[in-house]
């Protein structure tokens, strides 16, 4: 019984911590979560245009489909970066 | 003990449920604390959950018959490497191990996404509680683990001897795996659609997940069709049972959803698709699991009939309903960005891909369900059977084997006949060559065999040249040696090449499947020592036969095992020796002193002689009516003398056998089935494999050139 007690103790504990800390702390919380959106984003974008030079390369995409899609490709990361800036 | 476990359970059932509240207010209200609050009692339930499991294995290896569930399950004669894979056997242990799995791999996803989708994650948690709350629920309510018996007997009834197999301890928990992990993609689409952001954020947070479920669940069939093969007696590797098909629909409709979220992220397409995929996933995956425990179909896997379907209907259907009302009230935000260009492009060839793995999936669907449809019609119940799943199966699976080869190598948007010309010839003379060259070996009898064979080197040279392009294409970018620019290739996309190596692993499957299926040879043929029978121009000689006491070569706890000792030749040259044995497990005491050692359940050892391109399997049955006249003969035997009287048996067989029964098969290339999954399971792994950690890379340069610099840093 005195086990059922102390677990239930533990879990009540582990439940209840995040209502008893205090606003700044979340308002630091919520700025890092939008940082590591970004930061995931950024990734993507990446992975994308790399993606799609190596179709290119490999004759999955014509040279203009490839030219117009890196360029937008290419302009939505630098929008990413820009809002990673803004973080800072 | 048993009031800790029942403890846990109910305080995790609470946990759950104020995780639902706390995560849905938090979402609803802005409040974080309440999220974060809801998103720690997912980790307390996973604790709660890891505490009841810990007992009941426990309770298991300690043989501790006052636990119901043990006693039925287990006994001292189990063996402990079994004991401890026991607890999943019953059902009460099994629905724990589904609800720890799901508490585990929900507290491990929401920790790593715990940054991420602030308003996405509290739905997505809520939701996975929800499914916490159903299991959690019938453990609390209706099959207990921790039910305690008044009188507990001195011995239990013993792992059903089918279950006392290697695989058995990894496929139960690798299938459960792959079905609570399909539960995280739905639960942030979920998530996704409640707080309207359909965009593919939610794909890309949960998208090594759905990979995750799906090697795993993966993994799971491969582990169960391996059992089939070398424990169930009957020689093969899938039956089309109604619980094999239950884990092969989310495997399906999961592989098409893994293939589609491509369009959605490149050219933001198929959200409605992609979003009905991950919810179909979900549901069937419980629909597995209900199948499994409830009873309601026939299955070899009637291991855990219960009355347990009621809930779980309730519950199927109340997922089914949540998800269509969801995906219907945000159809206007689900609409495509962009059209389909060309028929004759990798989006319409990923869409045909999707169609034909949605098509089986309603196939296998149609057909497990068949025998319940039918009684719903007519009053009668009706089933199918193997002919009838592979009459729609087997075309489908050439098309899908074909696309898995068209789709690396063909364009984006529109091909070009120039860029079909490049990327298809080589590819195509491959088939063709291999084609020519089969057939007159024979391969030609089968048409459908012939035509999968051909398609599988397609998909291999498509592959391969597209390997041998990118390595080239590096090679220009960076000047790298060959080994480095293949590495480096890999390395810059393991998504992409996991999934080619994927794709190579289910062709060199699917070939084993064809040749093993259409070019078996089988043989029944009933021996004594000294004569032989010929199967597909090999002589099988029975040697001798066999008999042991508590000594059964895999350890599975057989009283006593009646076997055989067959050499297997070709004109006159010795290929190699088969051992394939009868065990036979402890029944009870109305068998006799003697009989309740040996009359309970017997299973088949087979013997197995795997090579690269035939496998020779027998499986051998000992005549039941001299067992019976013995044991019933060696009845009047006081039980201390048991042991001695078996001792006896076992000799006399050994030296005086009656006829046996044989099964003998040879099936070409049935290796190559589990060299294919081992492929499979190898692209799963780079795929799943982290990527280069560039969010720590800082550059100072401006951002137009910070984007070249960081894509040339990888």
């Amino acid at each position: 019984m005195l086990l059922v007690f102390v677990v239930l103790l533990a879990a009540v504990a582990v439940v209840v911590a995040p209502l008893r800390r205090g606003r700044a702390e979340r308002t630091t919380e919520r700025e890092q979560t939008q940082r590591d959106d970004l930061e995931a984003a950024k990734e993507a974008k990446y992975l994308e245009i790399r993606d799609a030079e190596m179709d290119f390369r490999t004759g999955k995409l014509s040279e203009a489909d490839y030219k117009a899609l890196d360029r937008q490709l290419r302009s939505e990361a630098v929008e990413i970066l820009s809002r990673i800036d803004e973080l800072h | 003990m048993p009031t800790l476990g029942r403890a846990c359970l109910i305080l995790a059932l609470v946990a759950c449920a104020y995780g639902i509240l706390a995560s849905v207010y938090g979402a609803r209200t802005g409040k974080r604390q309440w999220a974060e609050s809801g998103r720690r009692a997912v980790y307390v339930v996973g604790g709660l959950l890891t505490i009841s499991f810990g007992l009941l294995e426990l309770a298991f290896l300690r043989s501790d018959f006052s636990f119901a569930t043990v006693a039925s399950h287990s006994s001292t004669s189990t063996p402990g490497f079994y004991k401890a894979s026991a607890v999943w056997s019953s059902q009460e242990g099994s629905l724990l191990l589904w609800a720890w799995l799901l508490a585990m791999w929900s507290s491990l996803v929401l920790f790593l996404t715990r940054k991420r989708m602030r308003d996405v994650t509290p739905y997505a948690t809520a939701t996975l509680l929800v499914f916490g709350a159903f299991f959690c629920g019938l453990l609390v309510f209706a099959a207990s683990p921790f039910h305690v018996l008044a009188s507990p007997p001195a011995e239990g009834a013993g792992l059903n001897p089918l279950l006392r197999h290697p695989s058995m301890m990894i496929h139960p928990p690798m299938l459960y795996s792959g079905y609570t992990l399909f539960a995280v993609p739905f639960a942030f689409a979920v998530g996704a659609l409640i707080a309207r952001r359909v965009d593919a954020e939610w794909i890309r947070s949960t998208r090594r997940f759905a990979l995750a479920a799906w090697f795993l669940l993966g993994v799971g069939i491969l582990l169960g069709a391996r059992w089939s093969y070398s424990e169930l007696g009957w020689g093969g590797y899938w039956a089309w049972d109604p619980v094999e098909n239950a884990s092969l629909m989310p495997w399906l409709t999961g592989t098409a959803f893994l293939h589609s979220v491509m369009i959605q992220e490149k050219r933001g397409m198929l959200r409605i698709w992609n979003v009905s995929l991950v919810l179909a996933t979900g549901v069937l995956a419980v629909l597995g699991t209900f199948l499994v425990r409830s009873g309601i179909l026939e299955s070899i896997h009637a291991f855990g009939a219960s009355t347990l379907g009621k809930p779980f209907v309730a519950f199927i259907a109340l997922l089914t309903v949540v998800s269509i009302a969801l995906v219907v009230s945000r159809r206007d935000m689900l609409r495509s960005e962009n059209r389909l260009d060309s028929l004759l492009s990798r989006e319409a060839a990923f869409l045909l891909n999707n169609l034909v793995l949605v098509g089986l999936c309603f196939v296998v669907f149609w057909g497990t369900f068949f025998p319940l449809i039918s009684e719903a019609v007519t009053g009668t119940k009706a089933s199918v059977g193997p002919p009838w799943f592979n009459r729609y199966t087997v075309p489908l699976a050439l098309m899908l084997v074909l696309l898995s080869g068209i789709g690396p190598a063909i364009a984006w948007r529109r091909a070009t006949v120039a860029n079909v010309r490049r990327n298809f010839v080589v590819p195509l003379v491959c088939a063709a060559v291999c084609a020519v060259v089969l057939l007159p070996l024979g391969v030609g009898e089968s048409p459908l065999s012939l035509l999968m064979f051909a398609f599988g080197t397609f998909v291999v040279a498509s592959i391969g040249q597209e390997l041998v392009r990118g390595i080239g294409a590096r090679r220009a970018m960076a000047h790298e040696t060959v080994p480095v620019a293949a590495v480096q290739l890999v390395r810059r996309n393991r998504r992409r090449w996991g999934g080619y190596t994927i794709h190579i692993g289910m062709a060199v499957l699917f070939i084993g499947i064809a040749a093993s299926s259409a070019f078996q040879h089988v043989r029944d043929a009933s021996l004594v020592p000294g004569q032989t029978t010929r199967i597909d121009g090999y002589d099988v000689e029975y040697v001798r036969a066999t008999g042991r006491i508590a000594d059964d070569p895999d350890g599975t706890g057989a009283f006593m095992s009646l076997g055989a000792v067959l050499n297997v030749s070709k004109d006159g040259k010795r290929v190699g020796t088969l051992r394939p044995a009868r065990n036979y497990y402890p029944g009870n005491r109305t068998q006799g002193t003697v009989g309740q050692f040996v009359l309970g359940e017997a299973t088949s050892e087979v013997g197995l002689k795997a090579g690269a391109t035939r496998d020779f399997w027998v499986a051998v049955q000992p005549n039941p009516d001299w067992l019976a006249g013995v044991i019933n003969r060696a009845n009047k035997v006081p039980e201390r003398a048991a042991p001695v009287a078996l001792q006896l048996i076992a000799a006399r067989y050994a030296e005086n056998p009656p006829p046996a029964t044989f099964r003998l098969l040879a099936s070409p290339l049935v290796t190559w089935i589990w060299l294919g999954g081992l492929i499979v399971i190898g692209g799963a792994l780079i795929a799943l494999w982290p990527a280069p950690d560039l969010a720590r890379r800082r550059a100072t340069a401006s951002l137009r050139a910070r984007v070249a610099q960081d894509l040339g840093q990888a």
